[in-house]
């Protein structure tokens, strides 16, 4: 794995800094009234972090996508819904800055990112397609005066009524196929949002996903020139994977922290004894070392396979491998977090301990429908009857 | 070879329209062969030609088209016949 530069070095450090000064602080609040992490997405914002990997050319950080990974397990083990969004705006910069190759647009709108600090959301979803983001039922349509126009049924978008642009999914015109799918960036200004249905789920509630009905009228500019399926195959897909399995990581990890505060705490009043509790958390310690080991090395895969060229992204096998860190990662991740709560008893279970895990085991409840495992299991299986080395 | 991998495509890439309206080098993803489909139309490939895709070749460009197929079983030592 590469080193982190020191460029990396002092990113993470502002980071870190807004996890436990202002992310960690705001955690509950923000899970309780399920409201959006207001403080610390403006502080990031404050920071540059919202376009920390836009390249220095175009005016960024440049930091690497190791430490954005390792971003989203520093926010993760402060406030979860806080590193979900985090992770989620990192995903649409990443996939715009790996295949905008030169579309002068979206070389510009990079630039006014770095200065506006914009917040970018996804609209990959749609109703009707089954959970199946290969394929779309809304079609960019030749609008008025030279524009372009979409109206989608999104079943949720994370954060719509706080973001500054919407990153969506589309066919590439009224008569395409379902599959042939191009990815368009709109703007707040070009955007009509309207809510559908209400937001008050089991957890991640502060990224305030409830469904919407979105219509845009835009440039023809505004449509990445790379398909979809490519930037799906070589970053969407591995980089959510990647970045979604860090912030469950530092989700668990605060979990066991807390379960071995906890522990600590009941070894200090029989000094003579250690606990029963201890045991347990051994046994909770090689189950999240099981999911950090799943993680990190994810990540390292991904470094070699993005190397050069970004063929080898597309063989069967690393689509299998990012696949399986999906499925590993969000199934271990509660499973340690429940495994804390075990530990704590009901100082866990209570909302309102220094030892409460109610809301990291809700947070990483979440994980596995967040495209839906078994979906993916689907796509695996699949994939399996003809891929050879996996 | 080219009129095997037709008659292939056209009995399991699932396309919604007939193969014969498509040119050699016509792109079939955006024919609208799903990528579900596409593996279907591999394992078929395989079995008809009576190959074996290394995963080199299990790639999204070299099932694109009737003649990016044509290449890759080349590649594999079928005869052109």
């Amino acid at each position: 794995m590469n080193r982190l530069t020191d460029r990396d070095e002092d990113f993470l450090t502002g980071i870190r800094r807004i996890a436990y000064e202002i992310a960690g602080p705001n955690a509950d609040a923000v899970d309780h009234d399920a409201r959006f992490p207001i403080e610390a997405v403006d502080a990031l914002r404050g920071g540059g972090a919202l376009s920390a990997f836009v390249p220095v050319e175009l005016g960024g950080r440049g930091v690497s996508f190791e430490a954005i990974a390792a971003a989203c397990f520093e926010l993760g083990r402060r406030c979860g819904a806080s590193a979900m969004v985090f992770a989620m705006h990192q995903i649409e910069v990443a996939s715009i800055v790996r295949h905008a190759d030169d579309a002068p647009w979206f070389q510009e709108y990079l630039r006014d990112l770095v200065r506006e600090q914009r917040l970018i959301a996804s609209v990959t979803s749609e109703i009707g397609t089954g959970g199946d983001m290969s394929r779309s039922i809304a079609a960019l349509t030749p609008g008025d005066d030279g524009t372009v126009r979409f109206e989608k049924q999104a079943p949720t978008v994370s954060y719509g009524a706080h973001a500054d642009d919407f990153l969506a999914t589309l066919r590439r015109s009224p008569d395409a196929e379902p599959g042939d799918q191009v990815i368009v960036l709109a703007a707040r200004d070009q955007v009509t949002l309207e809510q559908v249905g209400t937001w008050d789920p089991l957890g991640m509630r502060g990224t305030c996903s409830p469904g919407y009905t979105i219509r845009a009228e835009f440039l023809p500019e505004q449509v990445l020139p790379t398909p979809f399926t490519a930037v799906a195959t070589e970053s969407m897909v591995p980089i959510s994977h990647i970045l979604w399995s860090h912030l469950w990581l530092g989700i668990a990890t605060d979990a066991f922290e807390r379960a071995r505060t906890f522990v600590r705490a009941q070894a200090k009043q029989r000094p003579e004894q250690p606990p029963p509790t201890a045991q347990r958390l051994s046994h909770l310690m090689s189950e999240l070392s099981l999911l950090r080991a799943e993680v990190n090395s994810a990540l390292a895969d991904f470094e070699v396979a993005s190397e050069g060229s970004r063929d080898r992204l597309s063989t069967m096998a690393t689509v299998l491998r990012f696949n399986n860190l999906k499925i590993a990662a969000s199934e271990q991740a509660p499973r340690v977090c429940q495994g804390a709560m075990g530990i704590c008893g009901i100082v866990g279970f209570k909302n309102d301990t220094p030892f409460s895990v109610g809301r990291h085991l809700r947070d990483t409840m979440s994980a596995s429908l967040m495209v839906a495992n078994e979906r993916i299991h689907m796509t695996n299986a699949s994939l399996l009857l003809v891929a050879k080395d996996v | 070879m080219i009129d095997r991998i037709r008659q292939v495509v056209r009995d399991h890439a699932r396309l919604p329209i007939d193969v014969n309206e498509l040119e050699d080098n016509a792109d079939l993803y955006q024919a609208g062969m799903t990528s579900h489909a596409s593996v279907g139309l591999m394992l078929a490939l395989e079995n008809a030609f009576d190959v074996e895709f290394p995963d080199s070749m299990l790639t999204r460009a070299v099932f694109q088209s009737i003649s990016s197929i044509a290449e890759a079983l080349s590649k594999l030592e079928v005869p052109a016949a």
